[in-house]
């Protein structure tokens, strides 16, 4: 009986200036496959399908369960995290390419720190007066928690940067991570605090009028995250700061 | 006096714990790691946070869970830190309340707690079962509010490779690879605290991280650091087996009442909903009424590993049991563990909340690590060490739920200890050693780079993880380890001719890899060794030729350096300190 096989084409890519070229790869298939795990067996016997020697890919990964949010990759055309994507639920070749709207580095790493920098820009974040202990913090009730803890499921992943047609460097947009953080944090006892300043922050070019209701976020969304909902949500916050803005000013 | 500087080397909730202690006192900060510190291995943490907050009204006291957690741990823990850990832990949960965690709640508003293994209370906070995540934003979130003041500046992408030691034996930086350049690099710093976290990578597939390879830790034992308890390695008995890793099912999955059962009738045949009760082995809980699925994890994997292989009754003659969740509706399991029931989903293709989950104990933590004192300080002056890389809070055992806390508060410890040692720390002279490091950094970067041999490295760890995995886990025998010993030796020797199939000066992960690689081989050693000498069972720790705890030998912690000899580390032993709980026979087959 021959041997079950997987067939990869992997875009690869030397460093941000070299050319762009495509490898195939053939692998043993085994059950529960996925991709990072090819991409682990490519660097054990780093030999494309014609027998030509290459190199180990390069590429982010950790964790392994679509939690650490580094593996986020376009697999077939999608952007998605290639720990989770199964190789038995994937149409063959299996193409993976690097994310195409971030700073590439080599083959399948890109550098997506555009995205901690929106987060410093939002100030994501609970602004407490210290660690030394002065008690518990504020009741939430459990109807609270449950609306905020999906929000603060987001994997940075990207994905929904990624997939979404506004996202590029003509608007600027921030995307739609940032902008469930604000909701978030906006939604905290503590954090709304600042929550005039998160939305002035997203108020202006490249803020959330940006967004064309594309809808994609939301699809790719490994997390499931209702961020369109949320992006509604803030974006009546901000259209009414400001307007509060303008009758203060 | 110029302010100090204090390098943290690893993003995890060890590290930023200890940054933001830092910070916040007027320290400044640089902060290294491998990946975005947002993505470091805490957030694969799940079930929850222990804390003795009592709001269940139980009784339950700062005192039981130190008792709990000294007995869990077989009492080969110093009880001095446990002690305090576990009188900190629940200012430690207000604080993350403070900060924003999203941790479920009580109708009241209240923190919700559920139970854990190794103990009767209901004791441990939980968001979800995505616990390490949340906990991980919040410690991130304070970090890049310090960071945006100024007062933090992150390295990441860069990975430690050694310390920087002075004449004297004292540390004065680090030097570190930039991982996109491949630049080396000598950072330097009056203090630095390593919290980098754990060494599953040694066991091949495990349920940790990548990036836990041990290679910090390795790099500085070689570099004169006591490595200790290093043979006390936990396999958590619910582990979803995969292909590149082992996926963690959470002991939160048993703590909200999930079953672990087999058929009685090996091989049975019948759809898993046509077993009939009374034909249904719950095996935990005839052998361990009191505790039932909620004995510690040494207990669960050791009974596990006898009904599969001793009982012969694996599913389908397979290592795997049911963890069973179905008789929970839907709604619960949505609001408590939804997280991990949609890694099982998405991994196994199956939904845990109509089909039970098959599941196998699996390399998960090491109790050992860097030898450290009371406050947190390695017997490097100026290296301390915080989290899972350090041995100092969980003995022979850890208890479900304290990993969170011990990072937690031995991060709140190192931070400030670093910075009042840097403070009184007398000037380096000349150069600290900068330059004679680097110097031997570039030698072993280059050797690899030219090296002309046939060895893959991939291919070498994947029989190292084979090898570890299948003689220094659950059940250990001293000729398989010496066994397991030859064969790192063989792999340390064939290492010298690694060829590394990518050269090239950027982003080159191979290259990496390599150099973790031979850390982790020295490590392994120090693993396997350490076992060879514990004549005894203790926890995690199972010799079936010696079945009994041997307080009088080996209440003792083990304490490996560094000799460059053939023959592998050089071991001593160190009293533990048992000053407030005589060590008793430790038993779960009733209350202790």
């Amino acid at each position: 009986m021959a041997t079950r096989t997987v067939q990869f084409e992997i875009r690869r890519q030397a460093s941000p200036d070299a050319p762009a070229v495509w490898e195939s790869f053939e692998l043993a298939w085994r059950a529960g496959m996925n991709v990072t795990s090819a991409l682990m067996e490519i660097a054990g016997n780093p030999v494309t399908s014609h027998g030509c020697q290459t190199t180990p890919v390069t590429y982010d990964s950790n964790c392994l369960e679509e939690i650490c949010g580094s593996c986020a990759m376009r697999i077939n055309g999608r952007a998605r995290m290639a720990c989770s994507a199964l190789v038995d639920n994937l149409d063959q070749p299996i193409r993976v390419e690097p994310l195409s709207k971030f700073p590439l580095v080599r083959d399948l790493q890109v550098d997506r720190s555009v995205l901690f920098e929106n987060l410093k820009a939002v100030k994501a974040w609970v602004p407490i007066d210290g660690t030394y202990d002065l008690g518990p913090g504020p009741r939430v009730f459990p109807q609270e928690q449950e609306v905020n803890y999906p929000l603060s499921n987001c994997i940075s992943c990207t994905c929904c940067m990624e997939a979404c047609p506004q996202f590029n460097e003509a608007t600027g947009f921030v995307g739609a991570a940032t902008i469930a953080q604000v909701k978030l944090f906006n939604s905290h006892p503590t954090g709304k605090v600042l929550k005039e300043e998160r939305l002035r922050a997203l108020a202006g070019d490249g803020g959330i009028q940006e967004c064309g209701f594309a809808q994609n976020c939301v699809e790719v969304c490994p997390k499931r995250i209702p961020l369109t909902n949320t992006i509604s949500s803030v974006s009546r916050d901000v259209l009414l700061q400001k307007i509060k803005d303008f009758l203060g000013s | 006096m110029a302010a100090p500087r204090i390098i943290v080397v690893g993003g995890g909730l060890a590290g930023l714990a200890a940054v933001i202690k830092i910070a916040e006192a007027g320290g400044s900060v640089d902060l290294f790691s491998i990946v975005p510190v947002k993505r470091s291995h805490s957030v694969c943490a799940q079930g929850g946070i222990n804390a003795a907050k009592n709001l269940k009204g139980e009784g339950d006291t700062t005192w039981k869970h130190f008792d709990d957690t000294v007995f869990g741990g077989d009492f080969l823990a110093n009880q001095t830190p446990v002690k305090a850990m576990c009188e900190a832990a629940p200012a430690i949960i207000d604080l993350l309340d403070r900060m924003g965690v999203t941790f479920n709640r009580t109708p009241e508003g209240l923190l919700d707690f559920r139970r854990f293994g190794g103990t009767l209370y209901n004791r441990t906070a939980f968001a979800g079962a995505t616990t390490g995540q949340q906990l991980l934003y919040a410690l991130d979130e304070q970090v890049r509010r310090h960071e945006s003041e100024g007062k933090v500046r992150k390295f990441e992408g860069w990975e430690f490779l050694s310390a920087v030691v002075d004449s004297k034996g004292v540390a004065r930086g680090i030097t570190a690879l930039d991982l996109r350049t491949m630049e080396l690099r000598s950072f330097a710093a009056d203090a630095i605290i390593l919290a980098t976290g754990g060494i599953g990578a040694i066991f091949g597939k495990s349920t940790n991280s990548v990036v836990c390879t041990g290679s910090a830790q390795s790099a500085i034992f070689q570099q004169g650091a006591f490595y200790a308890n290093g043979e006390l390695i936990q396999v958590h008995p619910t582990t979803i087996p995969g292909e590149d890793k082992l996926r963690l099912m959470s002991e939160s999955a048993r703590g909200e009442g999930g079953r672990v059962w087999v058929p009685r009738t090996p091989g049975d045949q019948r759809p898993i909903k046509q077993i009939p009760e009374a034909e249904r082995f719950y095996f935990l809980e005839e052998w361990y009424p009191k505790y039932g699925n909620l004995v510690p994890r040494d207990i669960a994997t050791r009974a596990i590993h006898k009904v599969v292989y001793e009982e012969g009754l694996g599913i389908d003659g397979q290592p795997m049991v049911y963890l069973d969740l179905t008789h929970i509706d839907r709604a619960t399991l949505n609001r408590k563990l939804e997280g991990i029931l949609d890694i099982y989903q998405k991994f196994v293709g199956d939904d845990p909340r109509d089909i039970p989950m098959k599941i196998f104990p699996g390399m998960h933590y090491t109790m050992g690590g860097l030898w450290v004192d009371f406050g947190q300080m390695t017997n490097i002056p100026g290296i301390f060490a915080a989290g899972e890389c350090e041995y100092q809070y969980h003995g022979a055992n850890r208890l479900g739920a304290n990993s969170l806390l011990s990072c937690i508060f031995g991060g709140f410890l190192a931070g400030p200890n670093a910075l009042e040692y840097a403070r009184n720390l007398p000037a380096a002279e000349g150069d600290g050693g900068h330059a004679a490091e680097i110097a031997r950094q570039a030698e072993i970067n280059l050797g690899l780079l030219t090296n002309e041999g046939t060895e893959n490295p991939f291919k070498l760890w994947r029989e190292l993880g084979q090898t570890m995995t299948e003689n220094a886990t659950v059940i250990r025998y001293n000729k398989n380890l010496r066994q397991a010993d030859e064969k790192i030796v063989e792999l340390l020797e064939r290492y010298k001719k690694v060829n590394l199939a990518d050269r090239s000066q950027w982003a080159n992960t191979s290259f990496a890899f390599a150099r973790q690689l031979k850390n982790m081989l020295e490590l392994a050693r120090v693993i396997v060794q350490g076992a060879i000498l514990r004549d005894e069972s203790r926890g995690a720790h199972y010799k079936p030729d010696f079945p009994e705890r041997n307080d009088e030998r080996f209440l003792k912690t083990t304490k490996a350096s560094f000799t460059g000899s053939p023959e592998g580390p050089r071991f001593e032993y160190e009293e533990v300190d048992t000053q407030f709980i005589p060590p008793r026979p430790r038993s779960y087959e009733a209350a202790h």
